[in-house]
């Protein structure tokens, strides 16, 4: 009897010798884990606040209220209202004209090209096109917000040092002085940089704009989707429901699961050789993107819908099949129902991933500098991460702060692509 | 089941479509070659995409060798009609063009670039000459001691190199060798380093080869670093570090004159006068070359060479001078205009 009470103590007391040490390997378990998780936060603050610190001012832009005289000597002196003749207009004269009326005591040469790069080029362009559009503004004075040169917006912005020598920085004495006049009229003010979203590549940062880089992602990815959802879900239900199990089976497995991990450089090689050189489509196309991100994102289809089409219970195949359904009726009207959402979450997040692709896209021709906003996917066009590459690459000052923004929208697209994946998933979910 | 076949029959479309697709016609001009020349293309398409009726020229950056070989691949809308060169075309080159079709190129000299080697700011001006250049980023350099032999390259810093300048640790970052600012560096500031050892030039009648790996071969043993293409990021590291130099284009400069500033080359700063009458000597031609068989076919051909020769673009006040392009001499100026304008074709390199 003392015995066993011996035993026990001697039991608890190797026990209690090991607690101490047990208790702190617990605790180190979870430090570690708590350290890591916080390591991966403070990445994740820094990555953010950096971007944002820097791209935020990028969705304003400093415009200057301008009284502009469409003189109708300038424009049209024959009064034909020809297109043509109004097309080679010197609009460039009615803005520094009307710049003129601030400033009247400005003459020399080299002060009058001061003054009309306080405005950005794109203005006398712009002035073009709205008279082109209507006419009647000939002869009238109008009263429009423009776009101050990407320059003065830094300046605005507080990223040049005036304190510097004049001829070690980018503006002039003269344009300093110039711009804090305006902004004590209340003429210059920071508005929202709408042209950010309205337009489309521009060597101008004032004038640039994401939305030729935006619609061009988005016909590769509806050319993905299109190509690669409908060939991934056949595979994977065929591989899931039908094949026979045998080494060829076997040894297509093994190679799909590798060519899920095979670098995306590689596709766009793939891509260059087969679509571009064997059947001649065009380059830097979004179609050609589309086909060769619908090749990366092919295998990742197929291993989300096999794990789709695994988590259907067997009972319900094999009820099915007991009330004597067909292998395929099977299969199509009830399995795959159930499996879809899986399915469709799988793919999404396959999407994601091909949306902030960049490499293949290197190599296919799409690192291109495209103005115009794609109408088709045959039309040449930048995605939105080759966007970013660009703009970063681009000397201007500028394009600092847009490329951040750019970098802004693409995370923006890629948080709501996997919300929309989580929220497909919680809604759909069928627990079992 | 009737749904998924249709996204078969769509799917099976779209995978037949660009073959019908790539015969139809183009109407919009493809550039492509020279990331030097590219941010002054651009421009000049953007302009013209926007001033005129015609849609504005895509232009894609893929290097001056890379851009002569898909102009050379052949005729035809699915080739491009331009490319942009931070060099001259290369007899090599015409003769792969003329295999493929390709005879009539119309060639562009659009001005100059200059190669600098800047630093911060924040430290002092340097003044090199090339020879000093050579010693510290060649391999081999000759023996101190004047014997006509070549030794691994001792030089830790630039007072190593020579007692005028001062003791700091080389560090420069450049560009890597696929670029061709890599290129005229190598050319223009090493070469032109290396032909003051007499012994050296001498090589060249003999073996240029060996000459040329001696003299244009940059130091893989760390105080040359490959930066990338990105110039940008040069710009960043050097304000980060004082100590070091980058080596880029002149336009880099100009769009960061306040934190970045050049040295000095045998006692030339690489400004804009100095670069564009020739006394700053590490700069390079710019060109850009035309598929004469093009014209006609693709809509706007004529307009956009009218735009990109006319006086108010790269002319003595041209709106790419602004972007850093240093004009060509007048008399230069209008033979090439002229050429534009007539249309007049490359018959050999002279």
């Amino acid at each position: 009897m003392s015995n066993t009470l011996q035993e026990t103590q001697d039991i608890s007391e190797i026990v209690n010798r090991g607690l101490k040490k047990r208790y702190r390997s617990e605790f180190m378990f979870r430090f570690y884990g708590v350290v890591s998780i916080l390591f991966a936060v403070v990445f994740l603050l820094v990555f953010f606040s950096s971007i944002i610190s820097k791209g935020y001012s990028a969705f304003t832009q400093g415009e200057l209220n301008m009284k502009i005289y469409l003189n109708e000597e300038v424009i049209d002196p024959d009064q034909l209202r020809d297109e043509e003749e109004i097309r080679y207009a010197n609009f460039d004269k009615l803005v520094l004209d009307s710049l003129k009326t601030y400033f009247p005591e400005v003459s020399s040469r080299k002060e009058r090209k001061e003054l009309k790069s306080l405005v950005s080029s794109g203005t006398s362009l712009r002035l073009q096109s709205m008279v082109l559009n209507d006419y009647s503004l000939i002869g009238q004075e109008i009263n429009i917000w423009v776009r101050l040169d990407s320059d003065i917006d830094m300046y605005l912005k507080g990223n040049i040092d005036v304190s510097l020598d004049e001829s070690q920085r980018r503006i002039s004495d003269n344009q300093v002085r110039w711009v804090q006049e305006l902004q004590e009229q209340n003429l210059i003010s920071q508005n929202f940089n709408s042209t950010l979203f309205t337009a489309g590549d521009s060597r101008e940062p004032e004038l640039a704009g994401v939305l030729g880089a935006l619609v061009g992602s988005f016909f590769m990815l509806i050319i993905t989707f299109i190509v690669a959802f409908p060939l991934g879900v056949a595979a994977a239900i065929y591989l899931e429901e039908f094949a026979p199990k045998n080494r060829f089976i076997d040894f297509v497995e093994v190679n799909i699961n590798n060519l899920a991990a095979v670098p995306s450089i590689i596709y766009g090689l793939l891509g260059l050789a087969v679509f571009i050189n064997f059947f001649g489509m065009p380059r830097s196309a979004p179609l050609v993107g589309g086909l060769v991100l619908a090749l990366m994102t092919f295998p990742v289809i197929i291993i989300a819908s096999r794990a789709a089409l695994q988590s259907v219970p067997p009972s319900i195949t094999d009820a099915a099949l007991g009330v004597g359904a067909s292998k395929i009726q099977t299969v199509f009207d009830h399995v795959f129902p159930l499996a879809l959402p899986g399915m469709l979450t799988g793919s999404i997040i396959g999407m994601a991933r091909a949306l902030g692709e960049s490499a293949p896209l290197l190599m296919i021709g799409m690192v291109a500098f495209v103005v115009d906003v794609p109408s088709s996917p045959l039309d040449s066009s930048a995605a939105l991460p080759v966007q970013v590459y660009l703009w970063a690459d681009a000397p201007e000052r500028g394009f600092v702060e847009r490329t951040s923004a750019a970098i802004l929208v693409l995370l923006f697209f890629l948080l709501l692509m996997n919300s929309t994946a989580i929220w497909l998933r919680n809604k759909f979910e069928t627990k079992w | 089941m009737k749904n998924s076949i249709s996204i078969f029959a769509a799917a099976i479309l779209m995978l037949l479509l660009p073959l019908t697709a790539s015969a139809a016609a183009r109407d919009t001009i493809k550039i492509v070659g020279s990331s030097t020349v590219y941010p002054f293309a651009t421009v000049v398409a953007e302009r013209f995409g926007k001033s005129t009726k015609f849609n504005t020229p895509v232009i894609e950056s893929t290097g001056s060798g890379g851009g002569l070989k898909l102009f050379c691949k052949g005729i035809g809308v699915e080739h491009p009609d331009i490319t942009n060169a931070s060099r001259r075309i290369k007899q090599k080159e015409i003769d792969n063009c003329a295999k493929a079709g390709v005879t009539d190129i119309i060639e562009i000299k659009i001005g100059y670039d200059g190669i600098v080697i800047a630093n911060s700011k924040k430290a002092d001006v340097l003044a090199l000459t090339k020879r000093q250049i050579f010693l510290a980023l060649a391999p081999e350099i000759p023996h101190p001691n004047g014997a006509k032999q070549l030794i691994k390259n001792p030089n830790v810093t630039w007072r190593d190199v020579d007692s005028s300048l001062p003791n700091i640790k080389i560090e420069v970052l450049g560009p890597p060798p696929t670029s061709g600012t890599r290129d005229a560096f190598a050319e223009l500031a090493m070469e032109g380093g290396c032909k003051t050892f007499k012994w050296l030039k001498d090589i060249k009648k003999e073996n240029k080869k060996r000459y040329k790996a001696i003299c244009r071969s940059v130091r893989e043993d760390g105080p040359y670093i490959e930066a990338g293409e990105n110039d940008n990021l040069i710009v960043q590291k050097l304000n980060a570090n004082p100590k070091a130099l980058g080596v880029f284009g002149y336009s880099f400069l100009v769009e960061n004159s306040d934190s970045i500033q050049g040295s000095f080359v045998d006692g030339v700063l690489p400004t804009f006068e100095n670069i564009a009458q020739g006394d700053y000597k590490v700069s390079r031609p710019l060109y850009f070359y035309v598929k004469k068989a093009h014209i006609g076919t693709i809509p706007g051909m004529k307009e956009f060479l009218r735009e990109f020769t006319a006086d108010k673009t790269i002319g003595q006040d041209g709106y790419l001078t602004d972007k850093g392009l240093i004009p060509m001499p007048s008399g230069e100026y209008s033979q090439f205009r002229s050429a534009a304008s007539k249309l007049s074709t490359l018959s050999g390199l002279n």
